[in-house]
């Protein structure tokens, strides 16, 4: 130590070492805040780019004929008659289309008769037929249609497929991915907006270009519902009891330590005790939205519970006193001035835990919401009765269609992801604005 | 024990409003208060003072059983509110309170609007059997409060956005709108400035034509303004009670003597 008293214009170097210690700091928070940017830019941009194609499709304008002998061999127009052709009876027409189209437009192929006619997606017979069989009156006349193309047709022009990709592989050639492009030229393929990929039932193996998340959206939006109404009046009602009535005992701290234990249970284990007390024990059916809710309803409560009583916490005890002070009683008190104040708090936690759920997709492998389903589930039916037809998940479909083959259906899931992503985004976006909204200062 | 509890209350005099005998609280293990026992009269501002910890606050909350929130509060003793009991098993702390009103030290109105903090207490005593009642109940309530002039023209707006002074007036408007019998008042001027408190002090003594008045204070000064009774507590125990003149200018106990010369607390 010096006798002379240290000027307050140069630092010491205890100040230097603190100032420095506060720069390093800093740099480290950057640094963390900058590779948590980067990682989540990186997934983004994966999902974005892998996953956009599957919000466009490409359809081809087929003008085909329709011969009365063919299609309805009694001539009545009857659709219960007519509906014994099968798909395996359209699909020549189809080909037969398209192959006189090109030798009106004067494409000319070394290509085969049967190369061509894959250039049509599968699904396109079943679409004709459907249409067919709907307005029977067709039937002898030329109907004009746009139908799907064939997954690697649509993966040309959204750059998944390449002539050389197609050089390789034995379900496209270089050839017919020519033909597609003077076609494209000629305004008879064209790429468009595809609202199929949000309404559609999924499709087979084969035909990844017709596959959609209908059925998945449904199934999420009615779970959604059996968790909303069955895990916030429960993990309301039980919260403000635990808070405010419950008396601070051994045992209300252990179901306390106990409700934090269940929202640390890997969901799976969630998923096991569905299995075994709801479908195999209570005989609720399988695969249904009733059973997806009522598991995710298990795993929300736990994140519910918490928030809630975080959120009655944070509500300052003078509002109880006042309450009380005004001969209110304990519910009164509770119910006219608490829970208010906390609401937003509340709204805020169940919406995150209804995001968590929506997201969820280990407890909905097991119970059998990955099935392959192609049917609109009804919200309510006389032998499944209230949200028990089949459904799938959005989730479970994403990991679903990563399972396939086709890499047709690697597009899909990460389109599916973005899908996903979008709701829980509009979820968190609609907590923070409610949370904004109604949130009062005292 | 019954019995002889049954006598005292035929014996008790309804000239007090308020008559605490033995009072003794404890928080768990630690006792907060040890037998006191005081007569508190009606249509006059009684007074609590003493140091920080003395079990003054804690006093005044059992006389309208706010302390029953606390869980390990207990209460021994008899409390008698005009002669009954206020700690029998069928009283209901609920009918309790709403006779014996209570202000707080910090200004806690309810998020609401200025009316709606006023009409709570009637609301839900059913003390309005329509709406001009409940306005009526609202309009009285504020001008006794001295608050009517300032927000009768914004009485939908927050009560949380009046000043701090308002705030706590608009608390006892809130207090005496269910037309209770008792006002405690716990420090209710220690969040003030001395604007506000010489208002609020103006306000306690015309409240002693109608109702009987408990304040607790750490003003000495404010004691001796306000107040015809002054009670000295001291580490628990009630030390002296008696006309607030007498416990300033010739206190008996030499503890009081201390503590309102500076000496301790």
């Amino acid at each position: 130590m010096s006798k002379v008293t240290p000027s307050l214009l140069v630092r010491d170097d205890r100040t230097k070492r603190r100032n420095a210690a506060e720069r390093r700091f800093r740099f480290y928070g950057l640094g963390a805040i900058g590779i948590a940017a980067l990682a989540l830019v990186v997934l983004l941009t994966t999902v974005v780019s892998s996953g956009v194609g599957a919000f466009r499709q490409t359809y081809v304008t087929l003008e085909i004929a329709l011969p009365e002998d063919k299609l309805d061999k009694t001539g009545t127009r009857d659709p219960d008659l007519m509906a014994r052709v099968t798909t395996f009876g359209y699909a020549p027409l189809l080909r037969a289309a398209l192959i006189r189209q090109l030798a009106e437009l004067g494409i000319t192929t070394d290509l085969s008769d049967k190369h061509i006619g894959e250039m049509i997606s599968k699904e396109a017979v079943a679409t004709v037929r459907n249409h067919v069989l709907a307005n029977p009156e067709l039937v002898g006349t030329t109907l004009t249609i746009d139908v799907l193309t064939e997954g690697r047709v649509d993966g040309y022009f959204k750059g998944r497929v390449t002539m050389e990709s197609a050089a390789l592989d034995g379900n496209t050639s270089p050839e017919a991915l020519e033909i597609a492009q003077r076609l494209a030229d000629l305004g008879v393929i064209k790429t468009r907006f595809n609202w199929r990929f949000l309404t559609a039932p999924d499709a087979s193996d084969q035909r990844p270009e017709a596959a959609g998340l209908g059925v998945a959206i449904l199934g999420s939006l009615y779970m959604m519902l059996v968790v909303l109404v069955l895990a916030l009046p429960l993990g309301v009602a039980a919260s403000i009891y635990l808070e405010e009535f419950a008396p601070k005992n051994r045992l209300s701290d252990f179901i306390e330590v106990n409700i934090s234990n269940l929202a640390a249970v890997p969901s799976i284990v969630f998923g096991i005790l569905g299995l075994a007390i709801f479908i195999n024990f209570g005989g609720l059916r399988q695969s249904s939205p009733l059973v997806g809710g009522l598991v995710l309803t298990l795993m929300t409560l736990p994140t519910i519970i918490i928030s809630t009583r975080a959120a009655l916490k944070s509500v300052p005890p003078s509002i109880r006193d006042a309450a009380l002070g005004v001969g209110a009683s304990k519910v009164q008190s509770v119910f006219h001035h608490v829970l208010p104040l906390a609401a937003p708090g509340i709204l805020t936690g169940t919406i995150i835990g209804l995001a968590q759920a929506l997201g969820e997709t280990a407890p909905l492998l097991l119970i059998g919401m990955v099935a392959f389903v192609r049917e609109y589930p009804a919200p309510y039916s006389e032998t499944a009765g209230l949200f028990g037809e089949a459904a799938t998940a959005l989730p479970v479909q994403v990991f679903n269609w990563t399972q396939r083959a086709d890499p047709g259906f690697a597009e899909r899931a990460s389109g599916a992801i973005i899908t996903l992503l979008v709701f829980l985004a509009i979820m968190n976006i609609a907590a923070v604005l409610l949370r904004r909204r109604f949130e009062r200062r005292w | 024990m019954k019995d002889i509890q049954v006598i005292e209350s035929t014996q008790t005099t309804t000239r007090q409003k308020i008559s605490a005998k033995n009072v003794k609280v404890s928080y768990g293990e630690t006792i907060a208060i040890k037998d006191v026992s005081v007569e508190i009269a009606p249509n006059t501002v009684t007074a609590f003072i003493g140091p920080s910890g003395c079990g003054k606050s804690t006093f005044l909350r059992c006389l309208n059983r706010m302390n029953d929130t606390i869980d390990i509060c207990s209460v021994t003793g008899d409390i008698r509110l005009d002669g009954e009991n206020i700690y029998d098993r069928n009283v209901d702390p609920v009918q309790l309170r709403a006779k014996v009103g209570m202000v707080f030290q910090k200004p806690n109105p309810f998020p609401k609007s200025i009316f709606d903090n006023v009409a709570y207490g009637p609301k839900i005593h059913g003390l309005a059997r329509n709406k001009s009642e409940m306005a009526d109940i609202v309009e009285n309530a504020l001008r006794k409060a001295a608050l009517w002039n300032e927000v009768k023209d914004r009485l939908e707006n927050a009560g949380t956005g009046l000043s701090g002074g308002q705030q706590q007036r608009l608390c006892i408007a809130r207090a005496i709108a269910t037309s209770p019998e008792v006002l405690l008042m716990d420090e209710p001027c220690s969040a003030l400035d001395p604007i506000a408190t010489a208002q609020i002090e103006e306000l306690i003594d015309d409240l002693r034509q109608n109702y009987c008045v408990v304040i607790v204070t750490h003003s000495m000064q404010q004691a001796a303004r306000v107040s015809q009774k002054t009670a000295f507590f001291h580490l628990g125990s009630l030390v002296e009670y008696g006309d607030t003149d007498q416990i300033f200018t010739a206190p008996v106990d030499p503890r009081t003597e201390s503590y309102i010369t500076g000496r301790i607390g």
